[in-house]
């Protein structure tokens, strides 16, 4: 297939890439190019211009520093999975990094560019409502920074204006006593999750839970979070009776449907895996 | 593996492929590989509409684009004079047949149809055009459900067939049938949906057409698995070019499982778009293209019901079938539900009564015909279902109620009450072996273990019959085919003992030079590397029909066989001459000539060769050259068989499939290349399991292509698949020339009745006794909850 | 619009100027006659375009051409050292190919896959080659292929 024409810009700096954006409404950003350009191939996108980010340094690389860490936008899944500093701190986001697509998507597609596109069967927003990441982000009116779980607002819609581009992703560090998991269920054809749970769990050292939370992709038109189902593992024993009781009168509020699974469906799997989610979250806790 | 300078004897030996070094290095060519001096291309708009008349084109912003060469509709194909039709190549008595042109004239019938096409200066601008192309359509109601079709007043796709039924067809004695069924002890009844296939050869189809208007030749050069009957027909219905002024070639071919076989508007497009532009003009689909216009596959309601006696022994089978055919007839679509369906209703079983009413149904979809199997899976699905369904209304073992009323091996040749004649075979043999390897008792007794620990294992067999190898050519013609079903080959040896053989069939991934050169390996006793093969170019061999129906080793090989014979006649002849001896007193081993007892004194067939040439010391009335065409016409079809066995864990929290172990057990007849045929079995299990598991082509009510992607349709990836276990027993053909059968279809066939029948088994705690294709997680949740 | 870009193909040195919109496989195909690189579908499943864009496997049918701008691009032309890599000597001595169109990508990926796991299980192989499919073999020859050039390039 072949996108329709348009404009290439590759800023060298995030400053030169807002200007762009704001000079030209019909652009888009590029990044890995692994959801932008497969729509553009079937001309559901036909942006006037992309603006290649893709080169720009400051969005580049994976840091540690007080108690959190930071994700540049164009770091790809494949260096998130495979990263130690990933694993360490925050191993949820590894674990769905490493289950998106296949080894080739892995080594284009990268955390901004997921985020942004805000496909909820995809596999990172869940984990980054799960792990309460905050979102920087730049636009021509300056910084600011929007939490994981005010930038899903629809159907891949997110809280990012026109001029805006995510530039990093930041995470707080995974405490002790805290264990994590990643399950999902992929669509045999396309790889995307009909249901993926990302789970966080924490306990204090008598094994109780102190901290809980479950998300999913695939489920609605946004990453959900079940807090109620979570919150209400907050102080059990986190054993599989005290899980099964939590997910078991969960439901999904605005599950979708389509010709692979039915809404109701889907909640039975969010039940299912959210269920195995937690179960391995607590045996790594 | 065997060293392939191991010169005779190579038949039966499992030598690498000879095809392999090109493809290993991306050296190979296909279509859409080629490049020609002056070449544009062609892009086809297709109807967003299932259903629509079209009131008007206004191509006038496409044609002003800059890089656009023309843009046509319709019209313009009737204002060059040319027939423009897709026919059908198969008539059943008092069938429909509306006519198909090679773009829509004034009405869409199925999203995709085309209706204009580009020529532009590059592929870029050709698909920039489409969008500047403006059709007012006015949008009618559709219709793609086969069985809806038929109900009064639903939407008609002609005019002319009421009902949208295009042909009504039975087979089999419906008296006799009820009659059994009147005294039935038991009855198994099914209602079974055969769910609609996409193909999905890895390569799209492509054309590169080049009209040299001076000579009035035609090179196209395409994906085709049959270049000789696609050069008829685009002679005689779509362009009317001569037939000896066209030259059709198949490069490289990359698969094609029967959706290269048909004969589709887009080649014959290409081919007047570049008589019209002066050009060389290629088309190459995109993968959503193939999804709209390569012909579907499958896509059958059926209600089947099979009877017994109190003892388990099959006395009737009944089946009613609604067959889709899409919005027009493709080339063989009519053949694959009837008499490739209808015929295989016996299945392995000795059934003395035996009806089978099939309805072919017009849809506002994709044109069906033949998939991989055509036909012959979906009767073993619905026999294997019913024969599982039977086991477990009588309460017999589904392994014993099968050996029960199996066609014994002292039976044959066996007629069954559905027109064919089974030549040989030992079902119960296959069997025994496969629930050997299989460890049959002992899981029955791991399965009611698991089940006590809450998880479900089951087992399905598939004890399948499949007839291939179409023949004779006069009996297909007495049935309604419009084509012959014999094949050529030519066996020439030149002047210094190195041979060239040509054969009609078309592979496109069989390993057809590989297998052919270890026939003609042995038959001549000249080394293996000696020998080249070719295919796929109408402009070098005589005529043949091509590679499909997995007759390429049956009737393509025999073929072969049968001038490789004549070769060696013709050389017995100038080397008992050149040996002053009498031709009954020579014999021939190993590519030598000699009189019994003197293998000394030897004439060599190059020897017999060069001389052949020469041509100055012959024996009088003996041509000279050493070559040999044969025109092998088979005495019936080949009818291999075998037991299929699957083993899967459904889960009980997700309800996902988990296919765990798969066993084939085929008999094949004589095998030329056992790596081959393995390879063609583990293909052919991952389409059925694909089938079983995994893909469905879905149309919503308006009959809109709702699975038009690879993101949709779910082709088996590897983690879908376990390691296929394969075995095999040998029952030669008893009619052909090698002993061959075929194997191109049978995984296909066999697999999804085993697959399925694994699941039923598996959920038979929770009452289940069927699930529709494809056995999704959703379908198995709701099953078991 | 053309945008010049430079890059390493198969050890060559490439200057063109192309449309901001051409995809890298096609570069490839059309401009470069490198036809073993094959495009087999829309939507980045097939797999059949992947090549090796600075030493990773990617979908050449998702990469413009201008993102490749100064990257070292490996097809299937230029796989081998010699006549053949392991990894395609193991293709043809496993049979791990049938009409061959998958194979280019099939290769390169898997070359892919024992660069970043040498010794993977026959599990690690099937998810492994998630991003490529195959219509012909049903992929067992294809893993005992993987299997055998792992054992070759391991010893």
């Amino acid at each position: 297939m072949y996108p329709s024409k348009f404009d290439y810009h590759r800023p060298s700096s995030v400053q030169e890439a807002v200007q762009i954006l704001a000079d030209n409404p019909d652009a888009k950003v590029l990044a890995g190019g692994h959801s932008l350009i497969p729509v553009m191939k079937l001309r559901l996108a036909a942006p006037a211009a992309l603006v290649d980010i893709g080169r720009i340094d400051a969005l580049q690389g994976i840091s540690r520093s007080n108690g959190s860490l930071r994700i540049g936008a164009c770091v790809t899944y494949n260096e998130i999975a495979n990263s130690a500093d990933v694993q360490a701190a925050a191993p949820l986001l590894a674990e769905a990094a490493g289950q998106i697509g296949d080894r080739q998507v892995r080594y284009r597609g990268t955390i901004g560019g997921n985020l942004s596109h805000a496909d909820p069967a995809s596999d990172l927003p869940a984990a980054a409502l799960a792990l309460g990441a905050t979102l920087h982000v730049a636009g021509s009116g300056g910084s600011r920074s929007v939490s994981a779980s005010d930038f899903f607002v629809d159907l891949m819609m997110t809280a990012l204006q026109a001029d805006e581009i995510l530039t990093e992703v930041e995470i707080p560090a995974a405490g002790a006593g805290t264990g994590s998991a990643y399950v999902k269920f992929e669509h045999p054809a396309s790889g995307y999750a009909l249901c993926g749970a990302a789970a966080v769990v924490t306990r204090d050292a008598g094994g109780s839970c102190t901290g809980a939370s479950l998300c999913f992709n695939g489920v609605s038109a946004t990453a959900v979070s079940a807090a109620d189902a979570a919150s209400s593992l907050v102080g059990s024993d986190l054993s599989d009776g005290a899980i099964d009781s939590a997910l078991s009168g969960m439901s999904i509020p605005d599950a979708t449907g389509d010709m692979f699974a039915s809404a109701g469906y889907r909640q039975e799997l969010a039940r299912a895996l959210g269920a195995q989610a937690l179960r391995t979250a607590r045996d790594r806790a | 593996m065997a060293d392939e300078s191991n010169g005779a004897g190579v038949f039966g030996s499992s030598i690498r492929r000879r095809e392999d070094p090109e493809l290993i290095t991306g050296q190979a060519k296909y279509t859409d590989d080629l490049q020609l001096s002056g070449m544009v291309y062609c892009t086809v708009l297709r109807s967003d509409y299932a259903h629509a008349k079209i009131n008007g084109i206004d191509a006038s912003e496409a044609e002003a684009l800059d890089g656009v060469i023309a843009v046509y509709t319709a019209k313009d194909i009737e204002a060059s004079g040319v027939p423009g039709g897709i026919p059908v190549g198969w008539l059943l008595p008092d069938m429909k047949i509306p006519e198909h042109y090679m773009l829509a004239k004034d009405t869409t019938r199925y999203v995709g149809d085309g209706v204009a096409i580009v020529v532009a200066e590059d592929q870029y601008t050709a698909h920039d055009a489409l969008d500047l192309i403006y059709v007012d359509y006015d949008p009618r109601d559709g219709v793609a459900d086969p069985k809806k079709a038929t109900e009064d007043g639903a939407p008609l796709v002609h005019d002319e067939a009421p009902n949208n039924i295009a042909f009504d067809w039975e087979i089999g004695d419906k008296e006799q049938t009820d009659a059994a069924f009147a005294n039935a002890a038991h009855v198994a009844s099914l209602d079974i949906v055969n769910n609609r296939l996409i193909p999905n050869a890895m390569e799209p189809r492509a054309a590169l057409a080049d009209y040299n208007s001076i000579t009035g030749e035609l090179t196209l050069y395409m994906t085709t698995q049959n270049p000789h009957i696609h050069r008829l027909l685009i002679s005689l219905a779509s362009l009317g070019l001569p037939e000896h002024k066209i030259r059709v070639i198949a490069p490289e071919v990359g698969g094609g499982f029967g959706s290269k076989i048909h004969h589709y508007a887009d080649e014959a497009i290409a081919a007047w778009a570049s008589m019209q532009v002066g050009r060389p003009v290629k088309w190459t689909a995109t993968r959503t293209e193939t999804y709209l216009t390569d012909a579907h596959g499958r896509d059958h309601v059926t209600h089947g019901e099979l009877a017994m006696d109190a003892d388990g022994r099959f006395i009737g089978l009944r089946v009613d079938t609604y067959a889709a055919m899409g919005a027009y007839l493709s080339t063989f679509a009519p053949a694959v539900p009837t008499y490739l369906y209808g015929t295989l209703m016996s299945g392995e079983y000795d059934l003395p009564a035996i009806h089978c009413h099939v309805y072919g149904v017009f849809t506002h979809t994709v044109p069906v015909d033949a998939y991989r199997g055509a036909g012959r899976p979906e009767a073993t699905f619905v026999v294997e279902r019913l024969v599982d369904e039977a086991a477990r209304v009588s309460g017999i073992d589904p392994a014993e109620i099968r050996r029960r009323n199996f066609v014994s091996p002292d039976a044959f040749p066996y007629q069954t009450q559905v027109a064919l004649e089974y030549d040989s075979g030992n079902y119960e043999g296959a069997l025994d072996k496969a629930l050997e390897a299989i460890g049959y008792d002992d899981f029955r007794k791991e399965q009611a273990a698991a089940r006590d620990e809450g998880r479900y294992l089951g087992i399905g067999l598939s004890t399948y019959i499949e007839a291939c190898g179409l023949a004779p050519s006069a009996v297909v013609g007495s049935l309604g085919a419009q084509a012959g079903q014999w094949e050529s080959a030519v066996v020439r040896v030149h002047a210094t003992g190195k041979v060239t053989v040509y054969s009609g069939c078309s592979g496109h991934g069989q390993g057809h030079e590989t297998t052919y050169a270890q026939i003609v390996a042995s038959a001549l006793g000249v080394p293996y590397d000696d020998i080249d093969v070719i295919e796929g170019d109408s402009g070098v061999m005589p005529h043949g029909w091509g590679t499909y129906g997995s007759r390429s080793a049956a009737t393509g090989g025999s073929a072969i066989a049968s001038a490789a014979e004549k070769v060696v006649d013709k050389a017995r002849t100038i080397a008992a001459h050149l040996l002053e001896a009498a031709e009954e007193d020579l014999e021939f081993e190993d590519g030598n000539f000699f009189v019994k007892g003197s293998p000394d004194q030897a004439q060599s067939l190059p020897d017999v060769a060069l001389q052949a040439y020469l041509a100055h010391n012959l024996p009088k009335g003996i041509e000279p050259a050493l070559e040999a065409t044969s025109f092998y016409d088979p005495a019936n079809f080949v009818f291999p068989f075998g037991t299929h066995i699957a083993v899967v864990e459904v889960c009980a929290t997700t309800g996902q499939v988990d296919l765990k172990r798969y066993l084939a057990v085929d008999d094949v007849g004589n095998v030329i290349n056992p790596m081959i045929v393995d390879g063609q079995v583990h293909g052919g299990i991952a389409q059925g399991v694909g089938q079983s598991l995994y893909e469905t082509a879905v149309y919503d009510d308006g009959a809109n292509l709702l699975s038009g992607t690879m993101l949709d349709y779910a082709v088996p990836k590897a983690h879908f698949l376990p390691s296929f276990e394969t075995d095999r027993t040998v029952t030669p053909c008893p009619h052909n020339p090698l002993g061959v059968k075929g194997v191109g279809e049978a995984g296909t066939i066999a697999s999804p009745a085993a697959v399925v029948n694994a699941v039923v088994d598996a959920l038979s705690p929770f009452g289940v006794n069927h699930i529709d294709m494809p056995v999704t997680s959703e379908k198995v949740w709701n099953a078991m909850n | 619009m053309g945008i010049s870009i430079e890059l390493e193909v198969n050890g060559a040195s490439v200057s063109k100027e192309v449309e901001p919109r051409l995809l890298l496989a096609h570069l490839l195909r059309e401009e470069l006659g490198l036809t073993g690189t094959k495009i087999g579908c829309d939507t980045s499943q097939c797999g059949s375009c992947t090549i090796l864009l600075d030493g990773q496997a990617v979908k050449s049918c998702t990469v413009l051409a201008v993102q490749a701008d100064g990257s070292e691009v490996t097809t299937i032309e230029g796989l081998a050292n010699g006549d053949y890599h392991p990894m395609q000597q193991a293709f043809w001595d496993n049979h791990g190919l049938q009409c061959g169109f998958c194979t280019p990508g099939m290769i390169i990926s898997c070359v892919d896959l024992l660069n970043s796991n040498p010794q993977p299980s026959e599990d690690e192989i099937r998810h492994g080659l998630e991003g490529n499919l195959c219509r012909c073999t049903g992929y067992h020859n294809i893993v005992r292929a993987v299997q055998a050039a792992a054992e070759t390039m391991n010893g």
